[in-house]
C-alpha cells in the first residue's frame, strides 16, 4: 500500500491508478461505452477497477458477454450473480442465436473462438457502442504487446497494426468518426502474476475453476482438456480424472486446463511466479494455429 | 545469443532476481530502450527478462522454431519483440513495444523502441512515459551519430535518468581505456545537453558481463550491474511534489437515493501533494475554495501525490468540470493562449505547416489551435537549427508557436511533463499527428 511519508506508491497501487485513470477517460469522452465481461479472472479485474473509478457512483455503463454457448458453468453462475450484485445491465451477445439466425456457421473443427468477432461486431453495431473495454494485456501475446491502450478499430471493426495511433504521455486520443470505435484495454500493462497479487489483495471472488480441483480430462498437445458437452475426446484419447486448475476461462471447447494442487490464491500466485510456460501456451488451442494467430484473429476485429 | 548460453545463465541469479509471492511492496520504473539488433539491444533485453525468469520456454521454443527456419546462425531474440507479422517477415521493428519483468525490489516496463531515425517518432512515444532510458553504444565502434540522437531525444522528452551501456566489452578484450574513452565522450555530451543523471555500465549482454551480477572479467569496474543500477536508481524524488497540479477528469455525481448531494472531482495527481483543509484555486475561473475531503473508493486518504487517481471534493459550490485544473492560489500554471514548443511531427501524410489549423488534447482539456509560426527545425543528429524551415515532416523536430481557442492551463514542460505536454490531433483524419512540449505559455 502507500507509503505517504516517503511519497512513494506500490507497483499494484501505480498499475491501478493507471487502469481508474484510462476508464475515466473513456466515460468523459466517448458516448457509449461497454464493457465486455467474460467471467474470466481479467474482466473480473476490470470490473472491480470499473466500482473503484466511480465510486460512490454506481458504474455508469453496461457489460457484454459474447456467448459461445460453450460455457463453463460455474462462470456463468459467476457472470449472473456479479451482475445482479451491482446492478449492471447484461448485454449477451450469442453465438448460439446468431447461428441460428444464419449470421454465422459453425467452423470445421468445431471451435467458436473466431466466429465469435462477428457477433460482436454485430452487438457493436446494434447497441451503437463507441467505446468496447477489454481485459487483454501485454505480456499475453505479442502482437498485443504492439497494441495502444486506446485501439482504433475502422467501421469493420478492423485492427491495422501498421497504422496505429502515436500513444504518448497519459493523452489517449479517442476521436473516432460514426460508425467506428476504439477498443480500450486498461490492464495493458499489468502482468499475470500483477493480476493475481491484485485478487490476493483486493479478496477478489473467482469462479471456482480457477482453483485445483479434481475432473475429467484427456490429454491433447500436452495440455488438459475437461471432457464435457462441448468437448468430444478423438479415438484413442484416454480420460483420466486428474487434480486440475484453470489459468485461463474462454470457450470451453478449446481452453484447456493446467495440473495443479494450487487451491487457494496465495498457492497460485507461487505456481504463477514458478512457471516457465506463458498462460496462453499453456491453455489455448486457438493460438497454436500459427506465429500470427493472434494478430490475424484482431484484424478482423478480435479483442 | 545462443540457447546454450542462455541456458546456462546465471542459476544462481535467477534464484535472487525471481519475482516470488513475497514480491508485493515493489515500485515501478518504466525504461525505454533504443537502438537496433547490431547493438545487441535484443540480446539485452532477452537476458534482462530470462535472468529474472520473465522469458518463457514456450516464448523461446517460437523463437528458436522461426530461427531456425529462417537458417540464423542464433537464435534471434529480436524475435520475441517483433510480434508483427510485417516485423517479422522484414526483420525489422517498427512499433513499440512493452515487455515486462520484475525483480522481489521492483516492477519494470520496457518501451523497447526502433533505433533508426525513421523511427524518431516511437522513440519519442517510448520515453514520453519513461523514469530511464538505456541507450546502447558497441565498444568497437564508439559513439555514432545514433548515440548522439538517442540522448537528445531523452533529454528533449525529459527522461530524468540516462544509462550508457558500453556493449560488447568481450570484443574489446575487456578494455578499460576503451570504455573510459567512450564514457568521457558520452559524459562531455551529455552535459551539454543538460541531461539529468547519467550512469554509464561496461556489458557484454552476449556473456552475461555486468547485467545481473559484476563482471569478474572487468575488475577495474567498480559500480554497479545494470540490474542493480536498475533496481535501486532513486526515482520517487523525480516527481514534482511541489507545484499542485490536479487536472479536472470527470465530475462524480451519484443519481442515487442513499447518496444524495455528493458531487466530487475525479483525477489523477499530475504534481504536488494535495491534503484535506488545503487552501486550493480552481481554474480557469480562478475561484478559491478549501479541500474537503480526498477520497478513493476505499475511503478518504490524507494525501493524495503524484500518480494516486483520487476524487477531490471542495468545501464550497463552485461550477468545475472536466479541463479545470485545481491547484494553490500562490502556485497556479499560466493561463495562456500563445503556446511556444519544440513538437516532433508524427504524421507521414501530411507535414506541419505554418497557418495549419489542428485539435489538440493537454491533460484533460480539448482545444483547437493554429499553428502562428515555425521558428526553427532543428536537426537532430547535428542540433543545427535551420531557420528557413517552413515545414515539420514525419519525424522532423521544430519550435513552433501556437495560437490556442481556449486557455491552457500550462507549465514549462522542464517543470511538468503533465501539464506541459500536449498531442496535436489531425481534426480531417482523427490521428494523432504531433506530440508537443511546452517551452513557454503567456
Amino acid at each position: 500500500m502507500t507509503t505517504p511519508a516517503a511519497y512513494q506508491v506500490s507497483h499494484l497501487d501505480a498499475l491501478e491508478a493507471e487502469s481508474i485513470f484510462v476508464m475515466r477517460e473513456v466515460v468523459a469522452e466517448m458516448e457509449r461505452p461497454v464493457l465486455l465481461f467474460s467471467g474470466g479472472k481479467d474482466s473480473i479485474v476490470m470490473l472491480r477497477l470499473a466500482q473503484k473509478a466511480f465510486a460512490p457512483a454506481n458504474i455508469p455503463f453496461p457489460v457484454m458477454h459474447v456467448d459461445t454457448g460453450h460455457n463453463f458453468p460455474e462462470v456463468l453462475e459467476y457472470r449472473d450473480q456479479r451482475v445482479a450484485e451491482l446492478g449492471l445491465q447484461l448485454v449477451v451477445a450469442s453465438v448460439s442465436e446468431a447461428l441460428a439466425s444464419g449470421l454465422v456457421r459453425e467452423s470445421a473443427d468445431g471451435m467458436r473462438n473466431r466466429i465469435q468477432t462477428p457477433v460482436l461486431l454485430d452487438a457493436v453495431e446494434k447497441h451503437r457502442f463507441d467505446a468496447l473495454f477489454g481485459g487483454a494485456r501485454r505480456d499475453e501475446e505479442k502482437a498485443r504487446a504492439k497494441e495502444r491502450v486506446f485501439s482504433f478499430r475502422d467501421e469493420f471493426g478492423q485492427w491495422d497494426p501498421k497504422n496505429q495511433r502515436p500513444e504518448l504521455w497519459s493523452l489517449y486520443n479517442g476521436r473516432h468518426h460514426p460508425g467506428e470505435s476504439i477498443r480500450v484495454f486498461p490492464l495493458s500493462n499489468w502482468t499475470e502474476l500483477d493480476i493475481w497479487h491484485y485478487i490476493a489483495r483486493e479478496r477478489i471472488p473467482l469462479p471456482s475453476i480457477y482453483y485445483a480441483h479434481e475432473r475429467e480430462v484427456i490429454e491433447r498437445d500436452g495440455m488438459f482438456y475437461a471432457v464435457n458437452e462441448f468437448f468430444r475426446p478423438r479415438a484413442g484419447e484416454e480420460r483420466f480424472k486428474a487434480q486440475v486448475r484453470y489459468r485461463t476461462v474462454g470457450d470451453a471447447s478449446c481452453t484447456a486446463a493446467v495440473r495443479s494442487d494450487a487451491d487457494t490464491v496465495e498457492k497460485v500466485i507461487e505456481e504463477v511466479a514458478a512457471t516457465r510456460i506463458t498462460e496462453r501456451g499453456a491453455t489455448r488451442g486457438d493460438d497454436r494455429v500459427s506465429e500470427a494467430a493472434m494478430e490475424d484473429r484482431k484484424r478482423e476485429g478480435y479483442f | 545469443m545462443s540457447t546454450e548460453i542462455m541456458a546456462s545463465a546465471n542459476a544462481e541469479a535467477r534464484a535472487v532476481t525471481g519475482a516470488g509471492p513475497e514480491a508485493r511492496a515493489m515500485d515501478l520504473l518504466r525504461f525505454a530502450t533504443a537502438g537496433s539488433v547490431d547493438d545487441g539491444k535484443s540480446t539485452l533485453i532477452g537476458r534482462l527478462l530470462y535472468d529474472t525468469k520473465s522469458l518463457f520456454t514456450d516464448q523461446l521454443a517460437a523463437v528458436e522454431a522461426v530461427s531456425a527456419a529462417r537458417g540464423d546462425e542464433y537464435t534471434n531474440l529480436a524475435l520475441l519483440t517483433d510480434g508483427l507479422r510485417a516485423e517479422r517477415e522484414q526483420g525489422i521493428t517498427i512499433d513499440v513495444a512493452y515487455r515486462y519483468f520484475a525483480t522481489p525490489r521492483r516492477k519494470f516496463i520496457i518501451a523497447d523502441t526502433p533505433g533508426h531515425i525513421q523511427y524518431t517518432r516511437n522513440m519519442v512515444t517510448g520515453a514520453s512515459t519513461a523514469d530511464l532510458a538505456l541507450i546502447l553504444v558497441d565498444a568497437r565502434k564508439g559513439l555514432v551519430e545514433q548515440s548522439r540522437r538517442h540522448a537528445f531525444l531523452c533529454s528533449l522528452l525529459r527522461v530524468p535518468h540516462l544509462v550508457l551501456c558500453v556493449n560488447k566489452m568481450d570484443l574489446v578484450d575487456w578494455s578499460q581505456e576503451v570504455y573510459e574513452q567512450i564514457a568521457d565522450e558520452f559524459t562531455a555530451f551529455a552535459a551539454k545537453l543538460d541531461a539529468p543523471d547519467l550512469t554509464v555500465v561496461p556489458i557484454s549482454a552476449l556473456r552475461g558481463d555486468n547485467i545481473v551480477t559484476r563482471s569478474e572479467n572487468m575488475p577495474w569496474y567498480e559500480g554497479p550491474s545494470l540490474l542493480h543500477h536498475l533496481e535501486r536508481v532513486h526515482i520517487a524524488s523525480d516527481r514534482n511534489l511541489v507545484d499542485v497540479r490536479f487536472p479536472v477528469q470527470y465530475v462524480i455525481r451519484p443519481q442515487s437515493t442513499t447518496v444524495t448531494d455528493y458531487r466530487g472531482y475525479a483525477g489523477q495527481v499530475a504534481s504536488g501533494v494535495l491534503k484535506t483543509g488545503d487552501e486550493v484555486m480552481v481554474l480557469p475561473s480562478g475561484f478559491t475554495s478549501r479541500i474537503a475531503a480526498v477520497e478513493t473508493a476505499d475511503g478518504p486518504v490524507a494525501e493524495a501525490f503524484p500518480p494516486m487517481s483520487v476524487t477531490v471534493r471542495l468545501a464550497d459550490e463552485i461550477d468545475i468540470s472536466r479541463g479545470d485544473l485545481i491547484c494553490r492560489p500562490n502556485n497556479a500554471p499560466a493561463v495562456a493562449q500563445d503556446i511556444e514548443a519544440m513538437v516532433c511531427w508524427m504524421d507521414e501524410t501530411a507535414p506541419l505547416r505554418v497557418g495549419g489549423r489542428y485539435a489538440i488534447k493537454h491533460t484533460t482539456r480539448s482545444a483547437r489551435a493554429i499553428v502562428r509560426g515555425l521558428h526553427y527545425r532543428l536537426d537532430i543528429n547535428s542540433l543545427h537549427r535551420d531557420e528557413s524551415a517552413d515545414e515539420l515532416r514525419l519525424n522532423e523536430i521544430g519550435r513552433v508557436r501556437l495560437r490556442t481557442t481556449v486557455p491552457l492551463l500550462a507549465d514549462e514542460y522542464r517543470r511538468n511533463r503533465t501539464t506541459g505536454g500536449f498531442v496535436i490531433i489531425d481534426e480531417a483524419t482523427n490521428r494523432t499527428v504531433g506530440a508537443a512540449m511546452i517551452v513557454e505559455a503567456t
